[in-house]
C-alpha cells in the first residue's frame, strides 16, 4: 500500500476532532437546539450498565457483496427506521463529522436527539451519542461475509445515559431499542430480496456497575429538554 | 472482512507493571488476540498499551478497548497508553477514552505515571 493510500486509510475515516456537536442544517420536524453544542457521549461517559448488544440477519440466497450492502444502508439509512421515529440523515449522507438528528414522539412529548458519524469506510459506520441521547455509547454498523452469505450487523456497545433511562430499561427501553434494531435489519434484508430473514440479537453485560458520578447527565434528559421547550423559548429567544 | 493484521507482545517491565506492545491493526478481528494478551498480565497493578507500532484502528477496534478498559478497571488495574501518533491521540479525544485511559509520550513517562521505574 502506498503511502498516500496508507494515510487515507487511517486517516480519512474518522470525523474530525470536536468536543461538542454543531448543526449546520435546518430539518423540518427535528429541533436542532437539542442538539446543538452537546458534548460527546462516549460508552464511558453514561450512567448505567455498560452493554454490548449485537444484532444480525444473514442474507443468505441472495447475492450481493458487503460493500454494497453498506452503500445502500448508508445511502437511505433513515429509510430503514421504524415510521416512529425519524432519521434525518445530513444532506451529505452518512459521512464523518455530519450530525444526524433523530426525532421520536413518545407520550405526547416530541423527543429531540441525535448523533455524530464518528467512522465509515466501505463495510461499516459508527454513530457515537451525545449528552441527551438515551444511550452513551456508539453503534457500530457493518456487513461481512460468513458461511458464504452476506450478514448484516448492528452493534451498540451503550449505557443508559441517566438514572432516568436506567431505571427504564428492564422494562421498556431494552425491548424499544431491540424493537428498532431488528426492525432496521428486516427492512434491509427485504430491501436485498430476503424478507423473511430472521434477525438476532445478543446482548451482553459488560460492566454491571452504575457510573454514580454520571448522574447528573439527567439534566440533559432529552424529555426533559421537551418538557422545558415552552418555557425556554418564553425566556430565551432562539436568536438571542 | 478486516484480516487479522496484528502481532502481540506482552512483557513485564517492572514488577508489577506489565506491557502489551501492539504491531498492526486493532479491528475487531483481533478481540481474541487482545484479551488472550490481557490475560497474561491480569496480575499487573499497571497495564501500559505500546501504540509505537499501531498501524490502523477502526471504530470496533475502540469498542474492544472499551472493553479491556471494563476489565482491567474490575480488576482494579491502572490503564496507560503510549505511542499514539497525533491522530489517534485525537481519536482517543474525540471518543473521550482519554477520561479514562492515561496518555503519555513514551514509556519512561507511562511508568513514571505508573508507578514504576525503570531502575527502581
Amino acid at each position: 500500500m502506498g503511502e498516500a493510500a496508507r494515510k487515507r486509510r487511517v486517516e480519512g475515516q474518522w470525523a474530525s476532532p470536536t468536543t461538542s456537536l454543531h448543526v449546520h442544517e435546518s430539518v423540518e420536524g427535528a429541533d436542532p437546539g437539542a442538539v446543538e453544542g452537546r458534548r460527546l457521549s462516549g460508552p464511558l461517559q453514561g450512567f448505567g450498565k455498560l452493554w454490548q448488544k449485537t444484532y444480525r440477519v444473514h442474507l443468505e440466497g441472495v447475492a450481493v457483496s458487503p460493500e454494497q450492502v453498506v452503500a445502500v444502508w448508508k445511502a437511505d439509512y433513515g429509510s430503514f427506521w421504524p415510521a416512529t421515529s425519524r432519521f434525518c440523515a445530513p444532506f451529505s449522507g452518512v459521512t464523518p463529522g455530519e450530525v444526524a438528528l433523530i426525532s421520536d414522539r413518545r407520550g405526547g412529548l416530541q423527543l429531540s436527539t441525535g448523533v455524530l458519524v464518528l467512522y465509515a469506510d466501505e463495510v461499516s459506520f459508527t454513530f457515537l451519542c451525545p449528552q441527551g441521547h438515551p444511550f452513551a455509547g456508539m453503534i457500530t454498523f457493518s456487513a461481512h461475509v460468513d458461511g458464504g452469505h452476506t450478514v448484516a450487523q448492528v452493534q451498540a456497545i451503550i449505557r443508559a445515559q441517566d438514572p432516568l433511562i436506567e431505571l427504564s430499561m428492564p422494562f421498556y427501553t431494552h425491548r424499544q431499542e431491540d424493537r428498532v434494531w431488528q426492525h432496521v435489519l428486516s427492512t434491509l434484508a427485504a430491501r436485498f430480496g430476503a424478507p423473511d430473514a430472521q434477525v438476532s440479537a445478543e446482548a451482553v453485560c459488560v460492566d454491571r456497575k452504575r457510573q454514580w458520578r454520571r448522574a447528573g447527565n439527567v439534566r440533559h434528559n432529552a424529555g426533559w429538554y421537551a418538557l422545558m421547550r415552552p418555557f425556554r423559548r418564553r425566556t430565551s429567544p432562539p436568536d438571542a | 472482512m478486516t484480516e487479522d493484521t496484528l502481532q502481540i507482545a506482552v512483557r513485564e517491565s517492572v514488577p508489577g507493571v506489565t506491557v502489551i506492545d501492539i504491531h498492526g491493526d486493532i479491528t475487531p478481528a483481533v478481540e481474541e488476540q487482545l484479551m488472550s494478551a490481557y490475560r497474561d498480565c491480569e496480575h499487573a497493578r499497571a497495564i501500559l498499551l505500546n501504540f509505537e507500532a499501531l498501524d490502523y484502528l477502526n471504530s470496533g477496534g475502540i469498542g474492544l478497548l472499551v472493553t479491556l478498559l471494563v476489565r482491567a478497571q474490575r480488576h482494579q488495574q491502572q490503564l496507560h497508553a503510549y505511542g499514539l501518533s497525533d491522530h489517534y491521540r485525537q481519536i482517543f479525544e474525540l471518543t473521550r477514552l482519554d477520561d479514562a485511559i492515561a496518555i503519555h509520550d513514551d514509556e519512561v513517562s507511562a511508568l513514571s505515571a505508573a508507578g514504576g521505574d525503570r531502575h527502581g
